[in-house]
């Protein structure tokens, strides 16, 4: 099919680090092969111009924290055909929704000088919770080859290949010893989704979590067996309350041991 | 041809091979892990490891021995060589107004596996019948698959979760090996039985410094084997198994094993004979190419079982269920054998140590209660 105009790719910053969005930056080679064939609208980390909506995809990086955002993101949506959120933010609210589980005026009161200036939502959510979302790739931040795989299945219209199974999957593929049966090393692998190609456990240490929960993730027997390998109540909490301590299951299983 | 091999002089069986244009495929350590790698010498063999192996939990221990095969199988299957866990079968690349084929034309060395185990030859056959004797012959296995040599290690000492003898594929080898080694500590030394399988073997057998086995060396090994089939860490009752699990189709024991199992698909991963794999068609940004790539997959995975409108076995008391028949079950029915070889791996890196002797005793004994229980109430 051939296009009669060029398809333009929009990305968005809403609260976040930026990490995403320098991943897609750090496709550059692959992008500018494709520069004839998309229009890059709007991508505040790499160009401030900006070309008007509306756009055939809009990525969108972080979470909704301020009463501001909770308004733009709806914008966004208006004028986006596709909207893909993109990194842990994003989708499960970031390590921002740390202020979920007590109360946020508290910090502002340790952190800020005058607290009176910040306007803050007591929750930091994922797009999700705003607007309709088409597609979501996780990770914090986000893997590249996933994200070149998204971006080229949009463009062509077919489906992503993002399997939403375990990180044991990476590993074992990859060919590493499993830390936990292995070093009695506590790893999120079991109950995280792949993507990051298994980075942590490739240098002995335990998954993070941060591609948030995979498919039908079983935390509740994950955190049992962790119990054997001497992790401690507070410690499970902390496991689970990471990137995505936000993301149902991962919040579930975290007060689930809290004390 | 049997011979005695000073354990000196291993050696001269790496050197042959090597000469031979064999590239050595072995255990050996990697981060205080044992793996299978490309090895060239003796020394890269774990010398004097064992390991502790039991549900969910793995450790290599220093023994201080001199012994090069005093452990069993590892988490690394040899499937790692034939039978890659990724890879690239062909690229699509546009040419004009169609496009041109790019075979994956690596090239596959020749290969010497040592140190294979009984269970792991068992569990070489069991997929080349379904990869290569099948309706379907998978071309890449094939070309991974011809000029392995191998070199059988018995099981001196089995491991915590091993149960081959329940399965009927161990301790020792006796088919489907080029050489056969009985690693011998006694006090007429350190030294290696080696038995020839093939007329490869013979060839090798030749070349390596190696004097004709005497009756005693023989009959050291024979004890020795005798011996190991008593040391199981597992033990699986097989009989009627099929009917069994097939009557058991509905057992509450599912609910209760799925409670804890993580359906992370270690277990398929790790298993010598699972042979599930995806095939991902993935195109590039700019449109110009695409790829198709093999990779393992496993029966835990919701798009396992992804048919038009969802998935299957959403539950993971089905994704399990399915697992465990398969391999213990239908297996038969689709292949004529089972599709277990009794190697352990499953139990020992499953990260919750889910333990499928036992679950199949579990089922096992579900219904004696079932059967009292019945007779109590006539
Ligand atoms: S190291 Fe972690 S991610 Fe890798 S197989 Fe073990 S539990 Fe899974
Ligand atoms: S049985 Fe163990 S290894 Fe297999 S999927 Fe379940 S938890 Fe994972
Ligand atoms: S099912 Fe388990 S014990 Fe049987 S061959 Fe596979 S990994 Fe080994």
């Amino acid at each position: 099919m051939a296009r009669e105009r060029k398809p333009k790719l929009a990305v968005w910053k809403f609260a976040s680090c930026d990490g995403c969005q320098l991943s897609l930056l750090d496709c550059e080679d692959e992008l500018l092969a494709v520069a004839d064939k998309i229009t890059i609208a709007n991508f505040p980390e790499a160009s401030r111009a900006v070309i008007k909506g509306p756009y055939d995809v809009s990525l969108v990086e972080g979470s909704i924290t301020t009463p501001h955002d909770a308004e733009r993101i709806h914008k966004v949506r208006r004028a986006s055909k596709v909207l893909v959120t993109i990194g842990a933010c994003a989708t499960a609210g970031g390590i921002q929704a740390l202020r979920n589980f007590s109360d946020v005026k508290d910090f502002v009161a340790i952190v800020y000088p005058s607290p009176e200036y910040i306007v803050t939502l007591n929750k930091s959510t994922p797009i999700s919770d705003h607007v309709f979302v088409d597609y979501e790739l996780r990770g914090c931040p986000i893997n590249k080859y996933q994200l070149l795989e998204v971006v080229s299945a949009f463009l062509i219209g077919r489906k992503p290949i993002i399997p939403p199974y375990s990180v044991c999957m990476e590993c074992k593929r990859k060919g590493n010893i499993c830390v936990m049966v292995a070093h009695g090393t506590p790893c999120l692998g079991p109950v995280t989704q792949a993507g990051c190609g298994a980075l942590c456990p490739s240098y002995n240490r335990g998954c993070y979590g941060c591609f948030g929960p995979k498919e039908t993730p079983n935390t509740n027997s994950l955190a049992e067996w962790c119990k054997k390998l001497n992790v401690s109540r507070d410690d499970l909490t902390r496991f689970f309350r990471n990137f995505n301590a936000y993301a149902d299951s991962f919040r579930k299983e975290s007060e689930a041991h809290e004390r | 041809m049997i011979l005695v091999l000073e354990s000196g002089n291993l050696q001269s069986l790496f050197d042959t091979l090597i000469s031979e244009k064999y590239q050595i495929i072995g255990p050996t350590l990697d981060n205080s892990a044992l793996i299978y790698d490309e090895i060239t010498n003796v020394d890269d063999l774990p010398v004097g490891y064992t390991d502790e192996q039991d549900g969910g939990r793995y450790r290599l221990v220093k023994s201080g021995g001199k012994k090069y095969f005093d452990y069993v199988v590892g988490q690394h299957t040899w499937k790692r060589y034939l039978y890659p866990p990724e890879k690239k079968l062909f690229e699509l690349k546009r040419k004009g107004d169609g496009f041109e084929i790019v075979e994956n034309k690596q090239e596959i060395h020749k290969r010497a596996f040592i140190g294979v185990r009984a269970c792991e030859i068992e569990a070489i056959r069991i997929q080349d019948e379904i990869l290569l004797e099948g309706p379907y012959k998978d071309a890449d296995y094939e070309r991974c698959r011809q000029n392995i040599f191998i070199v059988a290690v018995n099981c001196v000492r089995p491991g915590g979760t091993c149960f081959c003898v329940s399965m009927g594929t161990g301790p020792r080898a006796t088919k489907g090996f080029d050489l056969a080694i009985t690693e011998i500590v006694d006090n007429s030394g350190h030294y290696f039985l080696i038995e020839s399988g093939t007329k490869a073997g013979e060839k090798i057998m030749k070349e390596i410094k190696g004097k004709e086995a005497d009756q005693n060396a023989i009959e050291t090994a024979d004890r020795l084997m005798k011996e190991a089939e008593n040391k199981m860490g597992r033990r699986l009752d097989t009989d009627d198994i099929k009917e069994l699990l097939y009557r058991n189709f509905e057992s509450s024991r599912w609910e209760v094993v799925a409670q804890r199992c993580l359906n992370c698909g270690n277990c398929t991963l790790v298993c010598p004979t699972c042979f599930c794999i995806n095939i991902e068609d993935i195109s590039g940004l700019e449109v110009n190419s695409a790829k198709r790539v093999r990779k393992w997959d496993s029966c835990f995975t919701l798009d396992h079982s992804y048919i038009y409108g969802g998935s299957v076995r959403t539950s993971a008391k089905a994704r399990y269920r399915q697992w465990l028949t398969h391999k213990l079950a239908s297996w038969i029915d689709q292949f004529g054998m089972s599709g277990c070889v009794g190697c352990g791996r499953c139990i020992t890196w499953c990260p919750v140590g889910i333990d499928i002797t036992e679950e199949v005793q579990a089922i096992r004994e579900s219904e004696g209660k079932g059967k009292i229980m019945a007779d109590k109430e006539e």
